[in-house]
């Protein structure tokens, strides 16, 4: 089976041509809205982190930001730095320009201020799209395709109709030799031992119960019971009561096929396939940015309660699995699985129609979500204080 | 009239999932498992769409199973018909409270 995609010249192949306005530091992102209003065929990534920060996480942010600009569904990247931020804007773009994409830099210190740094970042900008904008999508093998997946803003019909489809997406990629990452490392809480036989050996499986650890213990040195922040308000009005209810909802989306081992936060996929865990917390801004750091050229997301939010080099299939959830919220949410719930289609049947949607979508198909350019609230997430 | 339904996912749950709107006080419902058997039951609260009731008696302290696993522990006596969700049923899991009360 074959998709069309741009193939990039370290030969990853994306479903977006993007050029990449990336910010080294929250301080910059004014400057670089006002590059992304200007210049068409740009998106950038407003986070929030890059200095003032212990150095493990300001090495996550460097990190983090050179996975996104090297993501296939961005052509070429401007960095936008201010000139004194705690990351590494220097191994930024010599890492982003190694995997052979153009790369510029815009410094605002250096440049004189705000109003020059726009007007030099708007002419970089503008050269950058020019030069990528003629590139063609070409035939692939869809052996290519890195899927994300994620349940957001979910109620008890994720558990039972829209994780069930993706799961049913998830089996048919692996089986077809791609890759396939799923994360929320909170929501596998009470789930962690049927993931962890699923793992392909007993190190994959020990690893996936530490970060499950690792996390609860984060929660617990709070001192309070966790339900409020997970589940969510809107989680429990929707009927989860529990955050081990909301894992065993959560992980039917990861489908059946063995777990091959767990990413880091930041970390690309290279040549791995099959299904991968990626170690992140549940949260959208957070979660995605970490998905796209993997170079997924998409993501398929599923909701209950109604979440609407993309990423803005990714974009991101909403399924729904509340069937009034999906009449009230139809311009945001892709695929109506809430027809599992009312009986009157399968979970096979509504799986096909999400695979089919997943490779209009990696042809260059719009999501509700892009088309609505709801995707500019994203962060990277940190481990330690803001000091 | 409409049948009010409830799903079972496991056989070894005892609660099912409300898949209807307008549950009230005294609604009957059918509850359906995977493999189609199905029992009807009276609910004895309000019960919201999306939320689980109770399809056998669950003694306090006794574990809430749903898809054939843990999602809790009964925080009270629960009768069959009964509402099931963070008022009856506690979280295992998370519990910084819990832990901060055993220093």
């Amino acid at each position: 089976m074959k998709f069309k995609g741009y193939v990039r010249p370290n030969g990853k192949v994306g479903s977006r041509n993007l050029v990449a306005v990336i910010p080294s530091v929250v301080c910059a992102n004014d400057v670089a809205q006002a590059i992304v209003r200007q210049v068409q065929g740009t998106i950038g990534y407003f986070h929030h982190q890059g200095c003032c920060q212990l150095p493990p996480d300001l090495k996550r942010v460097t990190d983090a930001l050179i996975s996104l600009g090297s993501s296939p569904n961005v052509g070429a990247a401007l960095v936008v730095s201010l000139g004194c931020e705690g990351t590494d804007h220097a191994r930024l773009v010599k890492e982003i320009a190694a995997t052979g994409k153009p790369v510029e830099i815009i410094r605002i210190q250096q440049l004189g201020g705000t109003s020059r740094a726009i007007q030099a970042g708007i002419d970089a900008a503008q050269a950058l799209v020019m030069k990528i904008s003629g590139l063609q999508r070409e035939e692939t093998d869809i052996s290519n395709v890195v899927m994300s997946i994620k349940c957001g803003g979910s109620d008890a019909t994720s558990g039972m109709a829209s994780n069930c489809a993706i799961g049913y997406v998830s089996d048919k990629f692996v089986d077809l030799g791609a890759t396939v990452i799923f994360g929320e490392t909170t929501e596998f809480i009470g789930a962690e031992h049927i993931l962890a036989r699923r793992a392909v050996t007993p190190e994959v499986g020990k690893k996936i119960i530490d970060i499950v650890n690792q996390m609860e213990a984060r929660a617990l040195s709070i001192g309070c019971d966790m339900r409020q922040g997970q589940p969510t308000p809107g989680n429990i009005a929707g009927g989860l009561s529990s955050i081990e209810e909301k894992s065993l909802g959560a992980i039917a989306k990861s489908g059946t096929r063995p777990i091959q081992g767990v990413l880091d936060y930041t970390d690309m996929i290279t040549t791995q396939k099959g299904l991968w865990i990626k170690d992140t917390p549940g949260r959208e801004p957070e979660i995605l940015t970490g998905m796209a750091c993997t170079g997924a050229q998409f993501m398929m997301f599923s909701t209950g309660r109604g979440a609407p939010q993309g990423f803005p080099s990714m974009p991101v299939i909403k399924i729904c699995g509340n069937p009034l959830t999906y009449e009230n919220m139809k311009y945001d949410m892709d695929l109506n699985a809430g027809l599992i719930i009312t009986g009157k289609k399968s979970i096979e049947e509504v799986g096909e129609e999400a695979f089919a949607m997943a490779l209009r979508v990696l042809n260059g198909e719009m999501t509700k979500n892009e088309a609505l350019q709801y995707y500019g609230s994203i962060d990277i997430h940190m481990l330690g204080p803001v000091i | 009239m409409e049948l009010k339904l409830g799903l079972k996912v496991h056989e070894a749950d005892n609660v099912a999932t409300i898949f209807a709107e307008g549950i009230l006080k005294g609604t009957q419902v059918q509850i359906r498992d995977k493999s189609g058997n199905t029992q009807m039951l009276t609910v004895l609260n309000d019960i919201p769409y999306g939320h689980k009731v109770a399809v056998i008696a669950i003694n306090k302290g006794e574990l809430i199973n749903k898809y054939g696993e843990e999602i809790g522990i009964a925080s009270k006596d629960i009768t069959p018909g009964e509402h099931v969700h963070v008022h009856n049923l506690d979280s295992m899991r998370g519990r910084g409270d819990l832990e901060r009360s055993k220093q």
